[in-house]
C-alpha cells in the first residue's frame, strides 16, 4: 500500500455520512468489548474465547483476520491498475490455507493450548523454544502490525478527505486507542466478535458492489474484461501475465520467490494459528477452515470482478484518482460509480458504505494483531519463561493487558514516522518469516520423531535471521528511488522477496540443529504428542460457564 | 524450590501431566486403532499437499515462462492464464470437501474411540 500524498475521496455532500457510518462501527465494535469484558472471566476466556466458538463464527472470525485493508483495497486496486497480475497475490492467499487445514489446524488446536509456542513446548524444554517462538511471533505481528498501522492513516485520511498530516496523525493514534480498548478490555472474545461483524460487511459489501457490476455487463465476464482492457488503454496485454511481475530474469526468480512465501506463509502467521484455540474440538476447526476456504476464496473472485470493474468504469490513468492512491481508491471510487457517480445520492451512500466495510477492516485486523502479541508476551515470556509456570492466573491476566496497552503505544509511535517511509514490503516479509521460521518448526514437531529442542530453536532463528538479513540488503530498503532509503545503496542480494532462499534455510537449519542437540526426551514424547495431536485425548476443553 | 521445578520444566509441558497420563498415551499409540488412524490421515494429508504444491508451482512457472501458453484465447475475452488461475480456486475448493469428507468419515469415529477411551483410563 502506497503512503503516498493522495488526493481526499469524499466530497462535502457525502463526507458526513461517511463520518456517520465511521461512528456507528466505532459504537458497535466498542459495544462488542465492554459486553465481552462482562463474559470474561478465566485466562481461557481472554486467550481463547472461552473456546466457545462454532467452526462457522470461528470461520468468519479466521476470514476477518485474513482479509486485511490490503487485501479489500490492495487487491483491488492492483487489479486495477495491473490486471490480471494483480489476481496473482489473491491466488497465493487463497492456496495457501489447504496447508491450514490439512497439516495444521486440527493438530494445533488439540495440543496447544493459547500461544504458538505452545505446541512447541510440549516435548521441547520450555525456556528456550518459547522464547524463539515468542521472538519470530512477536516480530512477524508488529512487522505485519506496522504496515496495516501506516496504511491505516493514509486510507482514512482519503476515506474521510483528510489530508493534512496532522489529522492523519490523529487518526493513527485514534485507532490505536481502538485497538487497545478492544483487546485490553475484550480479550480473545471481543476481538472474534469484532472479525465477526468485520467480515459480515466485508462480505455484504463486496458482493453488492460486485453484482452491481455485473449488472452493468450483463453477468458477461469477458465483456467486463473486454471493456476493462480497452479503457485501461493496456489492450490485450492487460488480461496476460507481465504488467507488474517478472519484466526480466530477476523478477521471475522474485516472483516465484513470492507465490512460495504467500502459500507457505499463511500457516505459520501467529494471529491465524491462535484463532484455532477459539474452538471446543478439532473437528470445529477444521469446520473453521473450511468456512474460511470459502468466505475468503469467493471474497477474492469478487475482488476480481471490483478490480476489472474499477478499471472499466473508473479512470485509472496518469494522475486519476487510483493512480495517485496506488489502487486503494479503486474499490470506493467504483462503488461511487455503480451507486450512480459523483454527486448522486446513491453513489453517495455506497461510497460510505465501502469506507466504512474499509474502515471495520482496519480496526479489526490491528485488533487481532495486538492480540497475538500481548498473548505472546504474557502466556509465553512472563509467565512460562520468566515466572516458569508458576505464575497465577490473575498475574498472567494483568500482564496481558500491560503487553496488549505497551504494543499498542509503540504501534502508534512508530507508525507516526514511518508514514513518510514505503513500508509496504513488511506484509510480504510477515509472509516470508512465517514460512521460514514458524512453519518448519511447527511441521518437524508434529510430524518427525528424532526433531529436538535444537533443531526448534535452529529453525526459528534461522529462518527469521535470514529472511529479516535478505530483505535487509534487497532492493527494498536501498539502492532504488523506491526503497526505504533511497539515497543509500547497500543492495547485494537481487530479489526482493527472501522466501525462496530463506523458507529452504529455515527446514535446513532445523535438519541441522535436530542433529547437533544430544536430547533423547523429546523424541521420547513424540508418540504421546501424536496421540494427542490426532485423537484430541487430553486437549483443552472449552470453558463452560 | 525453584531449584527442583527448574530442571522438571527444563524438560516440555508434557512432563506436568500425572504419570499415568504418559502411559496411557503411549499404550493408545501402540494400538492397532491408532495406527491405522495415524495411516488414514497421512495417507491423505501427504499426498494431497505433494499435489496442490506441484499445481501451485506449475501455475506460478507458467506465468513467468510459458506466456505464450497463457496469452491463448480460449473464448470471448477469456484466456488460458484467467482459466488457470480460477482452477486454482476450483482445486482449492475440491481437495478442501475431499478432506472434510475422508476426515468426517474415515478420521472422526476412530479419533472419538480412542479419545474416549484414554478419558476412560484416566477417568476424566
Amino acid at each position: 500500500m502506497s503512503t503516498a500524498a493522495l488526493l481526499p475521496l469524499a466530497t462535502t455532500g457525502n463526507r458526513w455520512l461517511t463520518i456517520a457510518l465511521f461512528v456507528a462501527v466505532v459504537a458497535l465494535t466498542l459495544y462488542i468489548t465492554f459486553w465481552a469484558s462482562r463474559q470474561s472471566k478465566t485466562a481461557a476466556d481472554y486467550y481463547a474465547g472461552g473456546r466457545s466458538f462454532s467452526g462457522f463464527q470461528n470461520g468468519l472470525a479466521v476470514s476477518g483476520d485474513y482479509m486485511s485493508a490490503a487485501s479489500f483495497l490492495g487487491i483491488s486496486g492492483a487489479i486495477a491498475l495491473y490486471g490480471y497480475d494483480g489476481f496473482l497475490y489473491s491466488i497465493g492467499f487463497l492456496v495457501a490455507w489447504l496447508v491450514a487445514l490439512l497439516l495444521i489446524a486440527e493438530l494445533l488446536r488439540n495440543s496447544g493450548r493459547y500461544t504458538m509456542a505452545d505446541q512447541l513446548a510440549y516435548r521441547m524444554r520450555q525456556t528456550p523454544v518459547r522464547t524463539a517462538a515468542a521472538t519470530s511471533t512477536i516480530v512477524v505481528s508488529i512487522f505485519y502490525l506496522l504496515a496495516q498501522m501506516v496504511g491505516a492513516g493514509s486510507l482514512v485520511g482519503l476515506l474521510l478527505g483528510v489530508t493534512s498530516a496532522t489529522l492523519k496523525n490523529l487518526v493513527i493514534v485514534l485507532v490505536g486507542v481502538l485497538m487497545i480498548i478492544y483487546v485490553t478490555f475484550g480479550g480473545m472474545k471481543g476481538t472474534t466478535w469484532v472479525q465477526i461483524v468485520k467480515a459480515v460487511m466485508l462480505m455484504v459489501g463486496t458482493l453488492l458492489i460486485t453484482v452491481l457490476v455485473l449488472i452493468k455487463f450483463g453477468f458477461n465476464l469477458s465483456d467486463l474484461l473486454g471493456a476493462a482492457a480497452e479503457r485501461s488503454g493496456k489492450g490485450e496485454a492487460f488480461l496476460q501475465p507481465g504488467l507488474l511481475y517478472g519484466k526480466d530474469l530477476v523478477g521471475k526468480v522474485d516472483f516465484l520467490s513470492l507465490g512460495l512465501a504467500l502459500v507457505l506463509g499463511t500457516a505459520g502467521l501467529p494471529h491465524i494459528l491462535i484463532r484455532f484455540y477459539t474452538t471446543p474440538t478439532a473437528k470445529a476447526a477444521r469446520k473453521s477452515v473450511l468456512w474460511a476456504i470459502g468466505l475468503i476464496g469467493s471474497f477474492y473472485l469478487m475482488t476480481l470482478v471490483l478490480g476489472f470493474g474499477a478499471a472499466a468504469l473508473v479512470d485509472t490513468g496518469k494522475g486519476s484518482q487510483i493512480m495517485t492512491s496506488a489502487g486503494n481508491a479503486a474499490s470506493p471510487l467504483l462503488a461511487q460509480a455503480v451507486g450512480g457517480g459523483e454527486g448522486t445520492v446513491g453513489g453517495s451512500v455506497l461510497l460510505a458504505v465501502i469506507s466504512a466495510v474499509a474502515f471495520a477492516t482496519i480496526l479489526a485486523v490491528v485488533a487481532g494483531l495486538t492480540l497475538t502479541s500481548a498473548s505472546s508476551v504474557a502466556h509465553d515470556l512472563y509467565a512460562n519463561v520468566y515466572k516458569k509456570g508458576q505464575a497465577s492466573e490473575q498475574a498472567e491476566l494483568r500482564v496481558v493487558r500491560i503487553a496488549a496497552f505497551g504494543i499498542g503505544a509503540i504501534a502508534i509511535l512508530l507508525a507516526i514516522p514511518a508514514q513518510r517511509l514505503n513500508i509496504a514490503f513488511l506484509v510480504a516479509l510477515a509472509f516470508a518469516v512465517a514460512a521460514s521460521a514458524n512453519l518448519p518448526a511447527l511441521l518437524y514437531n508434529l510430524f518427525w520423531k528424532r526433531f529436538n529442542t535444537t533443531g526448534a530453536i535452529f529453525s526459528i532463528y534461522g529462518g527469521l535471521i535470514m529472511a529479516v538479513l535478505l530483505v535487509t540488503f534487497s532492493p527494498v530498503v536501498s539502492g532504488t528511488p523506491m526503497s526505504l532509503f533511497p539515497d543509500a545503496d547497500f543492495a547485494w542480494f537481487p530479489l526482493r522477496n527472501p522466501g525462496l532462499i530463506s523458507i529452504p534455510f529455515g527446514f535446513l537449519c532445523g535438519i541441522i540443529g535436530t542433529f547437533l542437540g544430544k536430547e533423547t526426551h523429546p523424541a521420547e514424547r513424540f508418540d504421546e504428542l501424536s496421540v494427542r495431536a490426532l485423537t484430541g485425548a487430553g486437549a483443552e476443553k472449552a470453558v463452560v460457564h | 524450590m525453584a531449584d527442583r521445578v527448574t530442571p522438571m520444566y527444563g524438560s516440555g509441558e508434557a512432563d506436568r501431566l500425572p504419570a499415568h497420563d504418559h502411559e496411557v498415551y503411549n499404550a493408545i499409540a501402540q494400538e492397532s486403532g491408532f495406527t491405522e488412524l495415524r495411516r488414514r490421515y497421512r495417507s491423505f494429508a501427504f499426498p494431497a499437499t505433494i499435489a496442490f504444491m506441484a499445481w501451485y508451482i506449475l501455475y506460478v512457472v507458467c506465468n513467468n515462462w510459458a506466456r505464450d501458453f497463457m496469452n491463448t484465447k480460449v473464448f470471448g475475452n477469456i484466456n488460458v492464464a484467467l482459466i488457470f488461475g480460477l482452477l486454482q480456486f476450483v482445486s482449492t475448493f475440491v481437495i478442501a470437501y475431499l478432506y472434510a469428507r475422508h476426515a468426517n468419515k474415515s478420521l472422526d469415529p476412530l479419533a472419538t474411540q480412542l479419545r474416549e477411551e484414554f478419558d476412560r483410563e484416566t477417568g476424566r
